[in-house]
């Protein structure tokens, strides 16, 4: 039996209110700090708590917001989920199937044999133009599973695919946003023949009805258009169809699927069967079904819901359009710093991997690694140490009103944490009311943004590690 | 371990005025300086054998000094050591006298900080060619960490609220505000209150803008002899008493035992820079002292590091007017670097300027002039959290 043996999920903090842009509900809304790298890492972790990382041997990653065009950004992830060197690494673009096209490869990598545990991860970040529907109904985030062939809790019995030539919605190379030809030409020769033509196909071949599924997780453009597509193919819209969440999160591109079939998989009982389907170019129709495991993955971390209860309304368009780069951020003009891309690599175990030294003489653990023990002084004694996932208490800070960034005030940080080891930071999703020393954080892996110019120079992003506050979702009430 | 007290003498001294020196460059700043000092000392051009030169963002190589004052091929050293620079050019410059190999040296730090955008930065540049995980925490967020801790752990001690905590740090703004109003080289000459401080716009929690130093222009220079020739040139020369340096490893941002409510560099410094001028009761002995106010609380702490205050009773000190110009121990009475500004390799060296003319009694503006005060020290702290480097030096007149 191959299937998922963990799944995972990372909404960021921000939503923006789409009252502010003519919608109704709300986006989720990557941070100026976060592009799809970052948030995929963050999905991973949320898969992987409790989970042991040498036991992965392969890592598909599909988003269409990749941020190169030659450079892998699976490899990014896979340094900062702190996965073996050894691991596969392959990542899925250029269409929103992206997502489902990670997934399936993972399974198919495991049922071959070759892969025992495959780690899958879809993120993505789009952009649509200013004002457009399309950006009302796009929102940010991403996903992870874990695929193996022991302790299964939901297996893959089949799947059904479709391509259709066809340009409806796209991007060019070089193009910031998303492109779409006219709505009625994009559903009625896009999205729906292709999803109508792989679930029938998946129907057909596997001999199912609608009613066989308990749930149909459809990926949906837009609030309306899954609910459209369930019908026609037969559906009870009411109880069989997964929502699409547009207005709590936003069609989630590449990830959105997936996303919404954590959802399912958060809802879902032993012997349930699940209908997945995306679209891109055509379409991926996938069944699944749950099996007793699922309640033993469950709850391991934040989830789907816990990300999406945990949340901060931002209702400042003009902020939004900053983060996004859309409108230019006032810098006061300061030192442009050289980039190395020599020195860059050297420094990737601690601010890619997160990683520290413990001492082997003394047990002192330290940030970043070192060669002399900074307690014993002892010389090359050091064994790498590990800060991810290690919570930290805050024991000073300070509030910077006037360093130009996205988000102000920059915040820097001095952490010390559970285990031993102290870590001078800036930190991330700060509340300048609530901020205090004690209060605990986590690491979250960042992009660092106060350097933009020189990735724009240098044509590079640079990524580490920042502090912050610990996501707590919203209890529901009763 | 030998020492260099009583073994070099300062025969001259040069400062600029400090400031915006839009229509000045490097080379005018060491001409000025160094040439004021030469007609100070007795000392020509020509008879200095070996030179020191401090800068950060302002030259590299000693070649800046010896063309703008046309040395004719004699050593010149640049030194680079952030804050501190100025304060080390002079420590090299006497150790070149004290070991004997050199008669007559000069020492000279320069910073054209208006320059560059923003001064010497937000961010120290070239970051991301070292280790990026300690680097461009901007000055302010690095000392603003030492306020925030300083203001958490003696909240209760002093029943503080912020504006309680505040109004201490405000009370030494406006002391130097109100020095630097009687200093004519001075930056900035404008009266402020305490109530300013705490009205102004948060720049740097738990900084306004107050509590930073101005950023500026300037250079200061210092002829160092032998005591024996400065006795030939003038009585009222001045001795080194002592001299300090110590660098951070990085212990306060890698071990959680360390506790923000010191530098340990200032620590280290003062206590090597003591033991040299024989000094065991600083509070005393110290008559008057330059301290490194990058931002109010630095100076704060520091007067605890050095020992001027018992740990945790600064606060009662400075609100006891223990160093105001009437004080029994009167710190920045120049106004320091919040009035100065601070051109990073020039204010080691301003502060040495202060304390020579306030040892001779010759200050510019006798307003400020302190009576008699025997012994004078200057502090210097910079580089960034866990790897300062501080330097303490000490002077008096000859007996």
């Amino acid at each position: 039996m191959v299937g998922i043996t963990g799944y995972g999920a990372y909404v960021p903090l921000y939503r923006l209110d789409k009252k502010v842009i003519d919608g109704r509900g709300e986006k989720a809304i990557c941070s100026f700090d976060e592009d799809s790298l970052t948030m995929a890492v963050e999905a991973i972790n949320d898969c992987l708590k409790g989970k042991d990382r040498k036991e992965i041997d392969a890592l598909y990653f599909g988003t269409t917001t990749s941020l190169y065009k030659e450079h892998l950004g699976a490899t990014t992830i896979a340094m900062a989920s702190d996965l073996k060197e050894n691991v596969y690494t392959a990542e899925f673009g250029n269409s929103l199937r992206a997502g489902t096209a990670a997934l399936k490869a993972g399974i198919e990598a495991v049922k071959a044999g070759s892969t025992k545990n495959a780690l899958v991860s879809a993120s993505d970040c789009r952009l649509g133009p200013p004002g457009s529907l399309l950006e009302r109904n796009m929102g940010d985030g991403s996903v992870a599973f874990l695929v193996g062939d022991t302790d299964v809790a939901v297996t893959f019995e089949g799947s059904y695919h479709v391509y259709n030539e066809i340009v409806d919605v796209w991007r060019n190379n070089g193009d910031s946003y998303v492109r779409s030809w006219e709505d009625r030409f994009a559903i009625e020769q896009g999205y729906m023949p292709s999803m109508q033509k792989a679930i029938a196909g998946l129907m057909e071949t596997f001999d199912y009805k609608p009613s066989d599924f308990s749930k149909a997780v459809l990926y949906s453009p837009d609030a309306r258009r899954s609910a459209q597509l369930g019908r026609r193919m037969g559906f009870d819209i009411e109880n069989q169809l997964q929502d699409p969440l547009i207005d709590v999160m936003g069609d989630t591109g590449a990830a959105a699927a997936l996303m919404l079939l954590v959802a399912a998989l958060e809802a879902a009982n032993p012997g349930d069967r699940i209908l997945l389907a995306s679209y891109g170019n055509g379409a991926d129709a996938i069944s699944l079904k749950v099996h007793r495991d699922i309640k033993k993955i469950r709850g391991q971390g934040l989830g789907l819901k816990g990300h999406l209860s945990s949340k901060r309304l931002i209702t400042d368009y003009l902020k939004y359009l900053k983060w996004r780069g859309i409108v230019p951020i006032d810098r006061a003009a300061g030192p442009i710093a050289s980039y190395s891309a020599v020195a860059a690599k050297r420094e990737y175990d601690r601010n890619i991997s997160l990683h520290g030294s413990r001492c082997m003489a003394c047990g002192y653990v330290q940030y970043p690694p070192q060669r002399v023990c900074t307690k014993c002084h002892e010389k090359d004694q050091m064994e790498p140490y590990s800060f991810v996932g290690k919570k930290g208490r805050i024991f000073t800070y300070n509030l910077d009103y006037i360093t130009p960034r996205a988000e102000v005030p920059v915040t820097t940080t001095e952490i010390d944490f559970e285990g031993g080891g102290r870590i001078q930071s800036y930190m991330t999703e700060v509340d300048p009311e609530s901020i205090s020393i004690g209060m605990p954080v986590e690491m979250t892996f960042r992009r660092y943004t106060l350097w933009e110019e020189i990735a724009q120079r240098e044509g590079t992003y640079i990524y580490f590690w920042e502090s912050k506050p610990i996501r707590e979702p919203i209890k529901d009430e009763g | 371990m030998g020492s260099i007290r009583d073994k070099v003498a300062i025969v001259g001294m040069g400062c600029t005025r400090f400031g915006e020196l839009w229509d000045k460059s490097i080379e005018d700043l060491i001409v000025e300086s160094c040439h004021e000092a030469f007609e100070d000392s007795g000392i020509e051009p020509k008879d200095i054998q070996a030179g020191w030169y401090a800068s950060r963002e302002s030259g590299f190589t000693g070649a800046h000094l010896a063309r703008a004052l046309k040395t004719e091929y004699i050593p010149v050293t640049r030194v680079e050591n952030f804050c501190c620079g100025g304060q080390d050019v002079l420590r090299n410059a006497c150790y070149g006298v004290a070991s004997g190999v050199y008669d007559i040296a000069l020492a000279c730090g320069v910073e054209k900080t208006k320059d560059h955008h923003g001064g010497f930065g937000l961010f120290i540049q070239e970051p991301l060619d070292r280790g990026m995980t300690e680097w461009d925490i901007p000055p302010a967020s690095q000392f603003g960490q030492y306020a925030t801790r300083y203001f958490f752990h003696y909240k209760d001690y002093y029943k503080w609220d912020f504006e309680g905590f505040k109004t201490i740090l405000a009370i030494i703004n406006v002391k130097n505000h109100d020095n630097g109003l009687l200093t004519p080289k001075a930056h900035l000459h404008r009266k402020i209150t305490v109530d300013d401080v705490l009205k102004a716009r948060i720049i740097s929690w738990p900084f306004t803008l107050y509590d930073a130093c101005g950023m500026s222009d300037g250079a200061a220079a210092a002829v160092i002899t032998t005591p024996e020739i400065a006795r030939g040139l003038r009585k009222d020369y001045i001795l080194v008493k002592g001299q300090g340096v110590a660098t951070g490893s990085a212990q306060s941002t890698m071990q959680p035992e360390f506790d923000f409510l010191r530098f340990p560099e200032n620590v280290a410094a003062a206590a090597a820079a003591y033991k040299e001028a024989g000094i065991t009761n600083p509070r005393e002995e110290i008559g008057i002292a330059e301290l490194h106010d990058c931002f109010s609380s630095t100076e704060m702490i520091t007067i605890e590091d050095l020992g001027f205050s018992e740990r945790g009773k600064a606060p009662e000190d400075v609100e006891a007017g223990r160093f105001l110009l009437t004080g029994q121990q009167p710190i920045n009475t120049d106004g320091g670097l919040k009035c100065f500004g601070h051109p990073l390799s020039a204010s080691g060296l301003r502060m040495t300027y202060e304390i020579y003319k306030q040892l001779q009694g010759k200050v510019d503006n006798p307003e400020r002039q302190i009576k008699n005060p025997k012994l004078g020290l200057i502090h210097n702290i910079g580089g960034n959290v866990g790897i300062h480097v501080s330097a303490v030096s000490i002077f008096g007149l000859p007996e």
